[in-house]
């Protein structure tokens, strides 16, 4: 059972050491001539104006529920979707009646312009 | 084996959640909960509850801490710690109330000790498929039900968090 | 493998009130009414009226029928209809209130009323769960609808804090819910309250999860302690709201608690003591509470508590005697409370930043301004207090009885204190209205509507007309608990 895992574990192992070694190797080996500019936060060539943590729009707000609710949808999908052979014909009607009432909010969240920023 | 991973795992979910408390910085505390949630889905998958670690995962870590982060960031994030009213009087009580909570658990867990010792249901009762035959046959009803509770979510969220509107009088005339 | 029969004639009027609040939650991008108006807001509401109506005539249509089942979760038997009867009624009046009251605030009609529809649904699977699941994830779709509905009043800042804590103080009693949940699983290695009947241990286990359980039900049902939140919710949301959900939630969370209480596993003298003591705490702190409120939402919130406790009463004497004495005063306290909450939502000064909170003052000289709304106002008050022959007498008098002929002869004094308590704010009201000079502080919305005057007559005559028929009403709801009682 547990030996099923081990693939997982050893990548997430991989993926540790490579991360460290991907933050300690340069610390060690750059050379190193700091200077103002150079201390500055990465703002994509940009000069940082203000402080990074400012108040977000509520916006984010709404694109994060919306984002719950169709991921915990999808999260009733995989099982049903890894069971559709045996459950044939009810399975899908069945999951009709909930995407539909799914598909309808989803029509209403959609005319509503939610999915627009603004 | 499935000990010492339990316990290694078991630590990094009390230090996550330790740290979700004592942190003054909101955003480390959401932070601390991701850690929390990413490990105790990991003692799902040794319990051999599969589906809810997946669940756990892709619910909890993926998008309820991303609210949360989000939640933070419109309060915004740079209140800094909360200071209201004595802070040792309202620790003093939250602990004494936690330490009652656990007295509680550990008495209900020491009652059920020796049922413990049988496990319950199938060795894969916590499998993507058990779970799911179990959903859509049985219970099939809160599974509907589920869908109106995920309506009554969208319709509130666009509700509460669309942009205010001042509402015109003169339209009602 | 075996696929499950789905019987839908148990869930009929669910599924017209889905239908319905799916159509309302569409209506507003169809027709050339796309602009939000108060024409528009009265479409959106007679569908949804419609769909209240014809779901309550599918509810009477199954009255006296055998019970049926879906997989045993839910249950459609004449104890559900009755609950889907409260429900549709309450809901139907306060839909009646929200008619002219609505557009006054918010453009958002057809969000409104989708979201008391799907609380109505919500309440109507509660009162038919016999599982625990299907029970929490229907008390859920109900409270969430209900913590929106709260906020709904997005312009005014007590309307927010309101929602704000029914929805925390909400999740935390939903968690004691869940929990109590897991711990009757674990107990009995199911969540169908028939298992759980036959095979819970009665041990620690079993106590802890009713105990847990209870305090779900408690916070639902704004029984003390755990009814902190109700003043401010009741006072901060927009008053249909309130009128609805003061007997809606109640309605549902007192049959699921009536479901849950028979399957329990544990005797009835270990629980029906806790709910004796509850009971009297619910009560009079309620009326104690009530006596020094100024605002009329406020006063009438406390009295929701007390009337909660005299129900409780109801709960601790049992399924036999009880339970008919609850659904009675179910229906009687629908008619009265959302009959003065309507009174109340005239007297309250409208406007979009700022709907003024009515207070005591503003029933001022009612009765020289408007005579008949006075009297009538006084006839709902008078039937909260419990004044024969009105609605709320019977109500109170069968409670009592109920509790006197199973052994509870403390109970049903304290409930006869409570009422004469009960009576002096009550009547504080009726005396401002009748003995004094309207003034600067007194108020009334006018004219009064269309929609707003039916609400007050369906509510005026439910309450004369239970009154009258007392007798015979109760035996035909005695019916409906003697066969849940037995099954």
């Amino acid at each position: 059972m547990m030996i099923d895992y081990l693939p997982l574990l050893i990548l997430f192992v991989v993926a540790a050491v490579f991360a460290a070694i991907a933050i300690i190797m340069p610390s060690l080996i750059g050379p190193k001539n700091p200077n103002k500019m150079k201390q500055e936060p990465i703002e994509s060539g940009m000069i940082p104006f203000t402080d990074a943590r400012q108040r977000f729009p509520v916006q984010y707000y709404m694109v994060a529920v919306l984002f719950i609710l169709f991921d915990i949808e999808v999260v009733f999908m995989y099982p049903w979707a890894v069971l559709l052979n045996k459950l044939k014909v009810f399975g899908l009607i069945e999951m009709g009646f909930f995407l539909l009432i799914l598909l309808i909010g989803y029509v209403y969240v959609w005319r509503k312009g939610a999915f627009e920023w603004d | 084996m499935t000990l010492i991973l339990f316990a290694f795992l078991a630590l990094i979910a009390l230090a996550g959640g330790l740290g979700v408390v004592l942190s003054r910085n909101p955003v480390h505390s959401a932070l601390s909960l991701l850690l929390n949630f990413a490990s105790i889905a990991v003692i799902y998958f040794l319990l051999h509850a599969q589906f809810l670690g997946v669940v756990q995962v892709i619910v909890y870590a993926g998008a309820i801490v991303v609210l949360f982060l989000f939640v933070v960031m419109l309060i915004g994030g740079n209140i800094g710690p909360y200071r209201h009213g004595s802070r040792t009087v309202t620790s003093v009580i939250a602990v004494g109330l936690a330490a009652a909570f656990l007295a509680l658990v550990v008495w209900s867990v020491v009652q059920v000790l020796p049922m413990s010792a049988t496990p319950v249901g199938a060795p894969d009762a916590g499998s993507v498929q058990a779970v799911g035959m179990a959903l859509y046959t049985d219970y099939l009803v809160p599974f509907e039900l589920a869908s109106l509770l995920l309506l009554v979510g969208m319709l509130g969220g666009v509700v509460l968090a669309r942009r205010y509107q001042p509402f015109a009088e003169d339209e009602t005339q | 493998m075996n696929l499950p029969h789905i019987d839908f004639s148990v869930i009929t009027p669910e599924l017209i009130v889905i239908a319905t609040a799916l159509v309302v939650m569409l209506a507003e991008f169809v027709g050339a009414h796309a602009t939000p108006s108060p024409t528009r807001s009265h479409r959106i509401a007679l569908i949804a009226l419609l769909g209240l109506v014809l779901a309550a005539l599918a509810a009477v249509a199954g009255l006296g029928r055998a019970a049926t089942d879906i997989q045993g979760m839910l249950v459609a038997d004449d104890l559900g209809r009755y609950l889907e009867l409260v429900v549709l009624l309450a809901a139907a009046l306060g839909l009646l209130l929200a008619w002219d009251y609505l557009p006054q605030f918010t453009k958002m009609h057809s969000e409104y009323y989708a979201l008391y529809l799907l609380a109505v649904v919500g309440m109507m699977f509660m009162g038919k769960s016999t599982e625990l699941i299907t029970l929490f994830v229907s008390l859920e779709i109900l409270s969430v609808a209900l913590y929106v509905l709260t906020g709904f009043h997005r312009g005014q800042l007590a309307a927010g804090e309101a929602a704000l804590k029914y929805f925390l103080l909400g999740a935390f009693s939903s968690a004691f819910f869940i929990y109590g949940a897991a711990l009757l699983y674990g107990d009995t290695g199911s969540t169908h309250l028939v298992d759980i009947a036959a095979r819970a241990s009665g041990g620690f286990l079993t106590l802890a999860g009713l105990a847990l359980l209870l305090v779900g039900f408690g916070f639902k049902l704004a029984v003390v302690p755990f009814h902190m939140w109700t003043p401010d919710v009741y006072q901060g949301a927009p008053t249909p709201v309130t009128a609805f959900m003061s007997v809606g939630t109640k309605a549902a969370a007192f049959v699921a608690l009536f479901r849950v209480l028979q399957a329990a596993g544990v005797s009835y003298a270990t629980w029906s003591l806790v709910l004796a003591l509850l009971a009297t705490l619910t009560m009079t702190w309620g009326n104690l509470a009530a006596l020094r409120q100024s605002s009329l939402k406020r006063m009438l919130a406390y009295s929701s508590i007390a009337h909660a406790g005299y129900m409780l009463i109801g709960v601790t004497a049992g399924m036999q005697l009880g339970l008919s004495a609850v659904l009675f005063y179910l229906f009687a306290y629908a008619f009265m409370n959302i009959g003065a909450f309507a009174v109340v939502s005239l007297l309250e000064r409208p406007g979009y930043h700022a709907t003024q909170d009515a207070t005591i003052d503003a029933a001022r000289g009612l009765f020289a301004r408007k005579p008949l709304l006075a009297v009538v106002m006084a006839i709902f008050l008078l039937s909260l207090a419990g004044v024969p022959p009105l609605a709320g007498f019977f109500g109170k008098l069968y409670l009592f009885n109920a509790a006197v002929q199973s052994g509870w002869i403390w109970l049903a004094i304290v409930g006869m204190i409570n009422s004469v308590v009960s009576a002096y704010y009550y009547l504080r009201v009726t005396v401002l209205m009748f003995m004094t000079e309207a003034d600067e502080t007194s108020f009334l919305r006018s004219p009064l509507s269309n929609a707003t005057g039916l609400a007050i007559a369906v509510a005026m005559v439910g309450t004369l007309l239970l009154g009258i028929f007392a007798g015979p009403w109760l035996q035909q709801l005695g019916q409906a608990a003697l066969a849940f009682a037995g099954s």
